[in-house]
C-alpha cells in the first residue's frame, strides 16, 4: 500500500511538472509576441492548408480582425501559461490550451504532402508537437492529481470554509 | 467528464454536489481539505485532514508555482536584455545613425480643386492602366477585386479610394482601334468614387484622330500611352496646343525627335511628366538617402538587368494564350493612322500587338524596360548622359517570330568623369531574377521593391564594424522591405508576415502604412504641379538625358558601333 502511494505521489509530482512545463512554454510564447509588436499570424495563417483555410483567408483579408486575432491568441496564450504554472483555474486553463493548440494543428496539420515554407526544427507526420501538446494538456485535465500543487487549492478551501 | 473519474478514484469520499451544493469547481479540487484523503485525491494529505484551514503545509503547496513564475519571469528579462544587446542589425542601425531611414517618405498630401479634365490617347493595356491609377475601371472588375480575399490590389484600391479621388474626369478617348476606344468609353465613364457621376457631369468623347481631342478647348490635359513611335511627335503637338502631357516611356524613338521636344517642353507653361514611377516608391527614396549619406563610398558600377521567360514578356503577343489571334483587322483598325512617320507596310496583327520587337516603331527592350532602369538610376545618382556606349547581343532564341529584338542584349554605358560605368544586361530566355545593383568601395546596395546594403569584406569605412563581427560581408547589414518598421524589417527571421508581402513585387508601396500604388502617386504628382505649380520628379530635364542615353544605345545596337555623345553640337557620334 504504501509503495503504491508512493508511485503515484510521483505520479502525481510528474503531472504536475508537466503542467508547469507546459504553462511555461505557453506562457513564454505570449510573452514573446507581446514583446515583438510587429509579429502577426499572417504568415502562419497564409500558409494554412486543409479545413481551415478559408476562414484563414478571410482572417487574414481584413487588418482589423487580423489584428483581433493577433491580440486574442497574444493574451490567450498568457493567460492559459500563467494559469498552468501556477495552478490557477487549472482545468479551464487546461481545456483552452487544448483547444488553441488543436486550432494551431487544423489550420496547418503536418499532412502528407502538407507543404511548409516556415522554417520547423523537426520533422513531422501528422503527429507534430501541437497535437502531443494538446493531448496532454486533455490528460492534465482530466487528472485531479495534475492540480495539486496550485492556487486552485486556495479557492477550493475558500468555497469550503463558506 | 472527469467527476464520474474521480468517483471512482476516491471510493470513500462523499458525493461533491451533496456535500457543498452550486459548488462549480473542477471535479478534483471540490474537497481539497477535506475528509477522504488517500493517494489520489487532488487536495491535502490525511494528516492535515482535520485541521482548519489549508494548513501551513498545503498553503506552500498551493503556491507551488508561484517561485516557478518568479524564475521565468527573471529568465524572460534575461531573455529580451540578451536578445536586444545581441540584435547585431539593431546595432548596426544605431551605430550607423539610420534610425529615422524609415521617415524619409513623408505620406502623401491631398490634392483637390477644379476638375481637371484629361484625354488619353492610345487606350491599350497600359492605357487602362494609367485610367485605373486615376481610379477609372470597368464596374465588375472594381467589385471582383475589392470582394476578393487579401490581396495587394485591394489594398491599394481601398488606399485609392480612401485617399486618391484627384477630382479629374477622363474626357476624351482616342484610339485607332475600335475596340479599345470603346474599352476606353466604358472605363471612363465609370470612377471608383462616385460610380460615373463624374462622367455624367463632365462627358466622354471619342475622337478618331488625336489632332481633333489637342483641338478641343473641353480637354485640359493628354496621356500619351501609344506605341514610342508616336510619342514625341504627339507630345510636340499638345505642347503646342497648351495641354498639360503626361507621356509614356520611352519619351522619344529616334535621335532626331530628342531637340525638338526638348525645346517645345522646355518653352512652353505645360505640366510635363513622363511615364516612370519607381521614384515614388518608399524602396528608391531610402536608397537616395543612403546615398546621400556616402554609405556606400565611392562608386565604381551601376548594374542594371532585364530576365524575363516567356513569350508574352518578349512581346510576342498578338495570340491569346488559349493559341487563338487577337481582334483587329483593316476595318476595326485605322493601320495609317497607326503607322504614322513609320514605313508604310500593309496590316500585320503581329505588328500592331507586337510593335514593340520592331525597331520601325520602338527602341526594343531598351524603350520598354532600360528606360525604367536608367531612370532608376539617373534619379538616384543624376548620372546624365553617358559619353561612350557600347552594345552588343542577338537575336538568338526567337528567330522563328517577328520583329528584330534581340532576346540577349549587353550595353555598357561609360561616365569616365563621374568615374564609373553603367552597365545593362537583358535576358529573354531566363527569369532569374538579378537585382539592380549600385557597387561602391565601402558597400554594395541592392533596390527594387526592397532594398539591401552589404558591406565590402575590404571596406575601410565599415573595417571597424566588419572586425568586430557585427556586420558580414556575405550578407546585407541592411534589408529594408517596405511596409514595416525598420526595426522588424530589419529582423528577417521574426518578420514573416513581412517578407511574405515584400514577395509581392514592385506594383506596389508602403508609405505611411498604406499602401499605394506608385502609378497613382506619380499622376498624381503631375496633377498636383498643373493645379499647384511646381516641378514633377520625371520633368523634360530628366527626359532629355534618358532619350539621348537611350538613342546612343539603340543606335550602338543596330549598327553594331560604339557611340559617342557630342555635347557641343548635341549629336550622337558613330566611333
Amino acid at each position: 500500500m504504501t509503495n503504491r502511494a508512493n508511485s503515484t505521489d510521483w505520479q502525481s509530482v510528474i503531472l504536475v511538472i508537466l503542467r508547469m512545463l507546459i504553462g511555461w512554454h505557453l506562457l513564454y510564447e505570449g510573452i514573446y509576441k507581446l514583446a515583438h509588436p510587429e509579429w502577426s499570424s499572417i504568415a502562419f495563417l497564409a500558409q494554412s492548408e486543409w479545413i481551415f483555410s478559408g476562414i484563414a483567408d478571410w482572417i487574414i483579408s481584413d487588418a482589423g480582425i487580423l489584428h483581433m486575432v493577433d491580440l486574442l491568441n497574444t493574451w490567450g496564450l498568457i493567460a492559459i501559461g500563467l494559469g498552468l504554472v501556477l495552478g490557477l483555474f487549472t482545468r479551464p486553463a487546461a481545456i483552452a490550451g487544448t483547444a488553441l493548440l488543436m486550432l494551431y494543428y487544423l489550420f496547418n496539420p503536418p499532412f502528407i504532402g502538407a507543404g511548409t515554407t516556415v522554417p520547423l526544427e523537426g520533422n513531422y507526420l501528422l503527429v507534430n508537437k501541437n497535437l502531443i501538446e494538446a493531448v496532454t494538456l486533455v490528460l492534465i485535465a482530466v487528472s485531479p492529481a495534475a492540480r495539486r500543487y496550485g492556487l486552485d487549492m486556495l479557492i477550493a478551501n475558500k468555497r469550503k470554509k463558506k | 467528464m472527469s467527476s464520474e473519474k474521480d468517483k471512482k478514484n476516491q471510493p470513500g469520499k462523499e458525493k461533491p454536489g451533496k456535500e457543498k451544493p452550486g459548488n462549480n469547481a473542477p471535479a478534483g479540487e471540490q474537497n481539497p481539505g477535506g475528509a477522504s484523503g488517500g493517494p489520489n485525491d487532488p487536495g491535502i494529505s490525511p494528516e492535515e485532514e482535520n485541521r482548519s484551514g489549508l494548513g501551513r503545509r498545503n498553503m506552500l503547496k498551493a503556491l507551488a508555482g508561484v517561485p516557478v513564475l518568479g524564475l521565468f519571469g527573471v529568465q524572460v528579462l534575461r531573455k529580451l536584455d540578451h536578445d536586444d544587446k545581441h540584435n547585431a542589425r539593431k546595432q548596426i542601425v544605431k551605430e550607423l545613425g539610420l534610425e529615422d531611414l524609415t521617415d524619409v517618405v513623408k505620406p502623401v498630401a491631398q490634392s483637390g480643386g477644379d476638375v481637371i479634365r484629361i484625354g488619353i490617347v492610345g487606350f491599350g493595356v497600359r492605357g487602362a492602366q494609367l485610367a485605373e491609377s486615376l481610379g477609372f475601371m470597368p464596374k465588375e472588375e472594381f467589385e471582383k477585386d475589392m470582394g476578393n480575399a487579401a490581396s495587394m490590389k485591394k489594398a491599394r484600391l481601398q488606399t485609392q479610394l480612401e485617399f486618391g479621388n484627384l477630382d479629374v474626369a477622363i474626357t476624351g478617348i482616342c484610339d485607332v482601334f475600335d475596340m479599345h476606344a470603346e474599352k476606353g468609353l466604358e472605363i471612363a465613364n465609370h470612377d471608383i468614387f462616385t460610380g460615373g457621376d463624374i462622367a455624367k457631369k463632365h462627358g466622354v468623347k471619342r475622337y478618331l484622330r488625336y489632332h481633333d481631342m489637342l483641338a478641343d478647348p473641353e480637354i485640359d490635359a493628354v496621356i500619351i500611352s501609344t506605341p514610342d513611335h508616336h510619342h514625341a511627335q504627339m507630345t510636340i503637338d499638345a505642347v503646342n496646343a497648351g495641354k498639360h502631357v503626361y507621356c509614356e516611356k520611352a519619351v522619344v524613338h529616334r535621335e532626331y525627335e530628342i531637340e525638338p521636344l526638348y525645346a517645345a517642353v522646355k518653352n512652353s507653361n505645360v505640366v510635363f511628366q513622363h511615364g516612370h514611377q519607381y521614384m515614388q516608391t518608399t524602396a528608391f527614396q531610402q536608397a537616395k538617402e543612403i546615398v546621400r549619406r556616402g554609405m556606400l563610398g565611392d562608386i565604381s558600377h551601376l548594374e542594371t538587368t532585364t530576365n524575363r521567360n516567356s513569350v508574352t514578356g518578349a512581346w510576342i503577343r498578338h495570340l491569346y494564350n488559349n493559341g487563338k489571334p487577337k481582334p483587329g483587322d483593316t476595318k476595326s483598325i485605322d493601320w495609317k493612322q497607326w503607322l504614322g512617320k513609320a514605313p508604310d507596310v500593309p496590316f500585320s496583327i503581329e505588328r500592331y500587338y507586337g510593335w514593340a520587337r520592331f525597331f520601325d516603331y520602338d527602341t526594343g527592350l531598351y524603350g520598354q524596360l532600360f528606360s525604367h532602369e536608367y531612370d532608376a538610376v539617373n534619379q538616384l545618382l543624376d548620372v546624365g548622359i553617358p559619353k561612350t556606349v557600347a552594345a552588343t547581343g542577338g537575336q538568338y532564341y526567337y528567330t522563328d517570330y517577328y520583329g528584330q529584338m534581340p532576346d540577349v542584349l549587353h550595353t555598357n554605358f561609360e561616365f569616365p568623369e563621374k568615374g564609373f560605368t553603367l552597365t545593362y544586361s537583358a535576358n529573354l530566355t531566363s527569369s532569374k531574377n538579378r537585382p539592380r545593383t549600385v557597387y561602391g568601395k565601402d558597400a554594395s546596395m541592392t533596390f527594387g521593391s526592397e532594398l539591401t546594403l552589404t558591406p565590402d569584406g575590404d571596406s575601410e569605412k565599415y573595417a571597424d564594424l566588419l572586425k568586430r563581427g557585427l556586420v558580414d560581408p556575405s550578407r546585407p547589414m541592411i534589408d529594408i522591405r517596405p511596409g514595416a518598421s525598420l526595426d522588424s524589417a530589419l529582423d528577417a527571421v521574426t518578420s514573416a508576415s513581412v517578407q511574405y508581402y515584400a514577395s509581392r513585387g514592385l506594383v506596389s508601396t508602403n508609405i505611411g502604412g498604406k499602401e499605394w500604388d506608385p502609378n497613382h502617386l506619380h499622376l498624381r504628382e503631375w496633377i498636383d504641379c498643373i493645379r499647384n505649380g511646381g516641378t514633377p520628379s520625371s520633368d523634360i530635364e530628366k527626359a532629355y538625358p534618358e532619350a539621348v542615353t537611350l538613342a546612343m544605345a539603340d543606335i550602338s545596337y543596330r549598327e553594331n558601333c560604339r557611340t559617342q555623345w557630342n555635347p557641343e553640337e548635341k549629336k550622337i557620334e558613330r566611333i
